[in-house]
């Protein structure tokens, strides 16, 4: 029977108390570790050659994509398969003018097919809490806007912590578009929750107001940003914010805050560089670094369908457990 | 001929003439034929007698910021809504922005304005008229034949025009003809695609945030274009510290600047919006605590001089969306009087103040002669409770709209019976 078997293993962790992932700000410490941990369960299953738990059959999730992406959307994808769920995925295509319309009437639409769990990323900050609010089953945050993007925050806890042993004590430098990037927003709730020291380096042009603020410091010099940082994590530099308003090329934007070795030479010798994908290599990157031993982006493409494996194994428990 | 009216018995807060005494005011053919303060009133023998029983008598409020959605958008709001709205409210008078569907830019559409209202709505209407044709921004309307339609003023509403040119010859053609001209001051480039004040708490939600120096940079242009032409300017609203400075320094060299704001700006701050509430994103939009004290300070001092509801009617299909996507605006008009009392019960401003920025100031901007207590004014009056303790609910409104940034609110203070011309167009439940 499967329920029993789902039953034993989620049975292994106390009831997870949320009934969303809209927000990092939403979760106690104790229940980022135990997500973290669910993770690493998940990992060992993901590595099996049958990788596959009944944990979620008979569930049905649907990833409602209102931007497209298409590595999270697989990723979402995989880990709900893996979990033994339905899941359907929809692409919503919008026009700037209806997209409000389009997110309440499809939540109406979608709610009367009676999902377990949508994954939902769109482009407007708040939208995912509000399409939250019209349906009756657990939404996950598949990034909204520039607000948050909860299970990167969740995948890279996890690689760093694989890599690093623990998250204790360790400084993580992020850098690049820290004013639109929703993965610096969850990552700095996530480390600054379980009190990692955390730092932001960018251009002056791409610091949010108010950042300094947040319990994070602040550079604007990548060589003094990175000195003896732990993790370096590179964001993704849209090209559109280098169009002479933002930054004036892409060449002086890899001149100063591209990584290239020179600047690594600052990071500890140790320091490990991530991104959370896709990459603009030449652009925030040099490609011999994203390619190096020193590189675990594949492993956080890797920790990314296990922590996802893991966020919707803890919202969707199996329901007749004693 | 209607029977003499008297109000007996009644604190009567006249910002105007600086009375906050006990008294009487005699009512005859609409208008205010004699006032008794300090004792009781000779009663004519036909009169009808209302004892205020120790109730505050003011003047009745004038609004100078609502948006109606009619014609257009009656589904918003219509002239009969929102006067049914206004009265409840304790609102006698307000100016209509000209922002409706067309735009009120023709001395037709005034001409057509003020005949629909006198038949539809309990409370004067004064419509305003747009500064440029369709609002855009580009040519400035018919000043001088909107004026002779009735317009009370020039402004275009929740637009700010950008061109520093067009605003210096629409100032000057202004001056002309001595029209008050009210501006609602945004620098659209640095707005961009901001949707709440730019800072911390805008980060942490991760929505574009709109600086203050959107809304200094363009008033400080104003008031300079203002000394330039003569113009009687009215910065529309205020909402940060730095406005307030800018607003000080011309109004010591130039009598003829006036400031307003907003009763949400007053009494709410960004941390309302929590988690994109979208009944609070509002323009110009809530600012921190710090520049809320700072604007309860320049009230205090004179310094901006009236208060409005800022009334704008959005139905949930434009408010039910991602906050960044939601229409700006909320209703006012019901809850003015009891937010401004807020002000007064947590001892921040007095209540003379208050009812000043409400009453008397709005009536000498835009040259009205109500707004006041005194012999031969209109008798548009209010009595209030000042301390009826009620709580509001969207259920409860005359409006057509339900986008209030006080709902569940538990408020202090309500308006217990308005008259205009002498008529009582609204009374309390409890007293009815």
């Amino acid at each position: 029977m499967p329920q029993q078997n789902s039953a034993r293993f989620s049975g292994d962790f106390p009831p997870f108390q949320q009934r969303h992932l809209i927000s990092i700000a939403d979760l106690q410490q104790h229940e980022i570790v135990d997500l973290l941990d669910r993770a690493e369960r998940m990992i060992e299953i993901s590595r099996q050659e049958r990788k596959s738990l009944p944990t979620l059959s008979g569930k049905t999730q649907i990833n409602l994509f209102f931007e497209p992406s298409t590595r999270t959307q697989s990723s979402f994808e995989i880990a709900g398969k893996r979990l033994g769920a339905l899941v359907v995925n929809m692409s919503v295509k919008t026009s700037s003018v209806s997209k409000g319309e389009t997110l309440i009437d499809t939540a109406a639409t979608l709610n009367a097919m009676r999902p377990d769990v949508l994954v939902v990323r769109h482009s407007a900050a708040g939208a995912v809490e509000l399409l939250s609010q019209k349906v009756g089953c657990s939404v996950v945050n598949a990034g909204d806007g520039a607000h948050e993007h909860p299970t990167q925050a969740l995948l890279d806890a996890l690689t760093i912590r694989n890599h690093k042993g623990t998250l204790a004590g360790l400084t993580v430098a992020i850098c690049g578009d820290i004013a639109n990037s929703r993965v610096a927003r969850s990552n700095l709730l996530l480390l600054g929750a379980l009190n990692v020291r955390t730092r932001v380096i960018a251009p002056r042009t791409l610091l949010p107001p108010g950042i300094e603020n947040l319990a994070t410091e602040v550079f604007t010099n990548m060589e003094e940003g990175l000195r003896d940082a732990d993790v370096v994590m590179m964001l993704r530099l849209q090209h559109e914010r280098a169009n002479g308003k933002m930054i004036p090329s892409v060449r002086e934007y890899y001149r100063f805050y591209g990584l290239d070795e020179d600047k690594l030479r600052h990071a500890k010798p140790d320091a490990i560089v991530m991104h959370p994908g896709p990459m603009n290599r030449g652009v925030e990157i040099d490609p011999a670094i994203a390619d190096s031993e020193r590189s675990v982006i594949t492993d956080q493409v890797e920790m990314g369908v296990a922590v996802r494996m893991a966020v919707l194994d803890a919202l969707l428990p199996a329901r007749n457990t004693p | 001929m209607t029977r003499p009216l008297v109000i007996d018995n009644a604190r009567i807060v006249d910002p105007a003439s600086n009375t906050d005494q006990l008294g009487a005011v005699l009512i005859e053919d609409g208008r205010i034929s004699d006032l008794a303060v300090g004792g009781p009133a000779g009663v004519p023998d036909d009169a009808e007698v209302i004892n205020a029983n120790g109730q505050v008598l003011a003047p009745g409020l004038i609004d100078m910021r609502v948006f109606v959605g009619e014609p257009g958008k009656e589904y918003r709001e219509t002239l009969a809504s929102a006067g049914a709205a206004a009265v409840a409210g304790g609102v006698t008078s307000f100016v209509m922005m000209p922002e409706t569907t067309p735009a009120v830019d023709d001395g037709a559409l005034v001409d057509f304005l003020i005949r629909r209202a006198e038949a539809q709505s309990p409370a004067r209407i004064l419509p305003a008229a747009a500064i440029t044709k369709g609002l855009a921004g580009k040519e400035i309307t018919e000043f001088g034949l909107l004026k002779d339609a009735g317009a009370i003023c020039l402004t275009d509403g929740a637009q700010s025009i950008q061109s520093s040119s067009l605003l210096r010859s629409a100032m000057g053609y202004a001056a002309n003809f001595d029209m008050p001209f009210i501006h609602h001051v945004s620098d659209a480039a640095l707005t961009g695609d901001g949707v709440m004040n730019e800072g911390l708490f805008a980060t942490v939600l991760g929505l574009r945030g709109i600086p203050r120096e959107a809304e200094t940079i363009p008033l400080a242009r104003d008031l300079q274009l203002a000394q330039l032409t003569g113009v009687r300017y009215h910065a529309a609203q205020i909402s940060t510290a730095g406005s307030a400075e800018l607003v000080k320094t011309a109004k010591s060299r130039n009598e003829k600047v006036t400031a307003g704001i907003s009763i949400n700006n007053l009494c709410l701050n960004e941390n309302d919006i929590g988690r994109y509430r979208t009944y609070f994103k509002l323009n110009p939009p809530l600012r921190t605590e710090d520049d809320r004290q700072a604007m309860i300070a320049a009230l205090r001092e004179g310094i901006i001089d009236t208060i409005h509801s800022d009334h704008d009617p959005q139905d949930t299909e434009v408010k039910r969306q991602p906050f960044a996507e939601a229409s700006n605006g909320a209703i006012g008009l019901e809850t003015l009087l009891a937010a401004a009392l807020r002000l007064v019960h947590s001892g921040d401003l007095g209540l003379i103040t208050v009812l000043r920025a409400m009453t008397s100031r709005p009536a000498e901007i835009l040259g009205l002669e109500s707004g006041r207590i005194s012999r031969g004014a209109p008798a548009d009056l209010i009595l209030v409770d000042p301390e009826y303790p009620w709580q509001v609910t969207e259920k409860s409104f005359r409006s057509r709209s339900r986008n209030t940034s006080f709902e569940g609110a538990r408020m202090q203070g309500k308006v217990m019976r308005t008259i205009m011309g002498g008529r009582t167009v609204f009374i309390h439940e409890d007293i009815a």
